[in-house]
C-alpha cells in the first residue's frame, strides 16, 4: 500500500511546529501505525534526516504510551484501540494521512509527535492512591465486595492513561481519565477513607494543570481506546459535590 | 495527600462547580420556558387577548411573581457569565488547533456549539425584551400602568423579518435544549440507568415542543390566524 503522510514536524517545545509531507509506499495492511512510522523513520535515518519522534511502550494496547492524532481522530479511525493496535488495511491504498500529536496546553510537546503527559502523573500523586499499612495479607473475604461494584471498579480501572480523551476534547478536558481514576477507588471499600480528599485533591489538581471544563459532548467517551464510560464523569460530580458541599 | 480547601469559592471556582451552576441555571430557566410558552400560548384561544391580557396582568403585577422575576434575571446573567467564563477556559485549554479534525466522528456538532448557540440566544433575547419586557416595565415605572402588550404582539410581527428573526431564535433554542437539557442532569451527577431513558426522551420532546409552541406564536400572527 501507499499512502502520502502530513506529519507534524516540530523541534521542541518552543519551536515553530509545522506540518511536513512524507510518500510511502510498500506498506503491507497488516502493518501496526507504527510499524509504518518505523518504516518511514527508517527510511529517514538513511537518507540522513532526523526521524520522527513518537511515543509507544507495549504495542499491544495496554501501556497508553502511544498517541498521535491520526486523520483527525485520537489514534485514528479504528474504534476502541490505541494507535499500536491500528492497522493499515484500515484506510485505503493512496489516503492522505494527517498526523499530529495531542493538542492541549496541559500536554506540551516534546519533540514531533511526543507530548509530556506529566500532568496525568501529578494528578494521581495529587491523591488517585489508597494509603494502606503493609503487613501481612488479609483474609481473602476480609472486605466483601459486591458483585456489581467489583465489576464498575474494574471498567474504571481499564484507563490506560493514554490521554485520548483529552485530545479529542474540543476543551482538552481531562474528566474521563480523572473520573475513571477516582470512581475506581470510590466504588471500593479499600477507598473509602481518602474519598472526599480524593475527589477534592484531584479536581484540584486536575484544574490546576490547565486542562478544560467537561462540556458533556461525549466525544472522550467515543475515543477512548479502553472504552470508558461517561457515567464515571456523573460520578466524578457527584464525588466532588459531595465532597464539597455535602460530605462532613 | 494534598489537602484542598474545603470552602464555597473553591467550589465556584473549580471546574466542576462552573459546570453545575450551569446545569442548574440551566434547569431554572427552563422552568421558567415552561410558564412563559404556557401564558404566551393563551393567545391560542383566539378571543382578541382577553385571557392573554388576564394572565398577562397577573404576571406583571403579582408581587410574587415580581420578586421572583429577580431571581430569573440573576438566573440569566449567572448563566451568561458563568457560560463566557467556561468558553474562555476552553478555548485556552488548547492554544494550537488541529490542522486536521474529523470530531463529527466522536460527537454531535450542537453538543461542540453551545457557546455560539448561547450567543445567538443572547442576541436575541435583546432583541425580545427590547421588544415586550423593557418598554413594558419601563411604562409601569414611569406612568404606572402595563402596556397592551397583545395589542403590541399582533403589530410587531406583522413585519416579516422580524417573524424571522423570532423563528431563528427558536431553532437556536431547540439546539440549544437539545444538548443543554441532558447535559444539565450529567453535570449534576444525575446518570442512572433507572432514569436516563426519561431524562433522553423528555429532554428530546421538550427541546422540540417548547421552541415550535414558540416559533408559531408569531407566525399565526403573521399569517392572521391570531388577531
Ligand atoms: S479515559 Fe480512556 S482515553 Fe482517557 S486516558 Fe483513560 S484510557 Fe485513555
Ligand atoms: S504502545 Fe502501549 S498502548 Fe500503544
Amino acid at each position: 500500500m501507499k499512502f502520502k503522510l502530513k506529519v507534524w514536524r516540530q523541534a521542541n517545545q518552543n519551536a515553530q511546529g509545522k506540518l511536513v509531507d512524507y510518500d510511502i509506499d510498500g506498506i503491507n495492511a497488516d502493518m501496526s501505525f507504527l510499524e509504518m512510522v518505523d518504516v518511514l523513520n527508517d527510511k529517514l535515518i538513511k537518507k540522513g534526516e532526523d526521524p520522527i519522534a513518537f511515543d509507544h511502550d507495549c504495542r499491544e494496547g495496554i501501556c497508553g504510551m502511544c498517541s498521535m492524532y491520526i486523520s483527525g481522530r485520537a489514534h485514528g479511525p479504528q474504534h476502541a484501540a490505541t494507535t499500536c493496535q491500528l492497522y493499515m488495511r484500515k484506510f485505503k491504498d493512496g489516503d492522505t494521512i494527517y498526523v499530529e500529536p495531542w493538542r492541549a496546553r496541559a500536554f506540551p510537546i516534546v519533540k514531533d509527535l511526543a507530548v509530556d503527559r506529566g500532568a496525568f502523573d501529578r494528578i494521581i500523586a495529587a491523591g488517585g492512591f489508597v494509603s494502606v499499612n503493609t503487613g501481612q495479607a488479609q483474609d481473602a473475604n476480609n472486605l466483601p465486595v459486591e458483585k456489581a461494584f467489583a465489576e464498575k471498579a474494574m471498567d474504571a480501572a481499564a484507563c490506560i492513561g493514554c490521554g485520548a480523551c483529552v485530545a479529542a476534547c474540543k476543551n482538552a478536558s481531562a474528566m474521563l481519565f480523572v473520573s475513571a481514576k477516582v470512581s475506581q477507588m470510590a466504588l471500593l471499600p479499600q477507598g473509602q477513607p481518602e474519598r472526599t480528599r480524593r475527589a477534592l485533591a484531584m479536581v484540584a489538581q486536575m484544574d490546576a494543570e490547565g486542562f478544560g471544563n467537561c462540556t458533556n459532548t461525549g466525544a472522550c467517551e467515543a475515543e477512548c481506546p479502553k472504552e470508558i464510560s461517561l457515567t464515571n464523569i456523573a460520578r466524578l460530580n457527584r464525588e466532588y459535590i459531595n465532597a464539597s458541599v455535602i460530605a462532613e | 495527600m494534598a489537602t484542598a480547601a474545603k470552602s464555597n469559592s473553591v467550589f465556584f471556582k473549580s471546574s466542576i462547580g462552573k459546570k453545575v451552576v450551569m446545569g442548574l441555571t440551566g434547569l431554572f430557566l427552563i422552568s421558567f420556558l415552561i410558564i412563559h410558552a404556557t401564558i404566551n400560548a393563551m393567545i391560542f384561544y383566539n378571543d382578541g387577548g382577553v385571557t392573554f391580557s388576564h394572565w398577562g396582568h397577573f404576571m406583571g403585577t403579582n408581587p410574587i411573581i415580581r420578586t421572583l422575576e429577580i431571581g430569573l434575571v440573576a438566573g440569566f446573567i449567572l448563566h451568561i457569565v458563568d457560560g463566557l467564563m467556561l468558553w474562555k477556559q476552553n478555548h485556552d485549554a488548547r492554544p494550537t488547533k488541529y490542522a486536521y479534525s474529523n470530531a463529527n466522528a466522536n460527537s454531535k456538532w450542537y453538543s461542540r456549539s453551545m457557546g455560539l448557540l448561547g450567543t445567538l440566544l443572547l442576541i436575541f433575547l435583546v432583541i425580545h425584551t427590547s421588544h415586550f419586557w423593557i418598554p413594558n416595565r419601563a411604562n409601569q415605572f414611569i406612568h404606572g400602568e402595563e402596556l397592551n402588550l397583545y395589542q403590541m404582539m399582533l403589530d410587531i410581527f406583522q413585519v416579516w423579518y422580524i417573524v424571522l428573526i423570532y423563528v431563528l431564535g427558536c431553532v437556536s433554542l431547540f439546539w440549544h435544549l437539545l444538548h443543554g437539557f441532558k447535559s444539565a442532569f450529567q453535570s449534576l451527577g444525575l446518570n442512572h440507568t433507572k432514569y436516563n431513558k426519561t431524562i433522553d426522551i423528555v429532554g428530546t420532546a421538550f427541546s422540540i415542543v417548547v421552541p415550535l409552541l414558540f416559533a408559531s406564536m408569531p407566525l399565526v400572527i403573521f399569517f392572521g390566524l391570531i388577531r
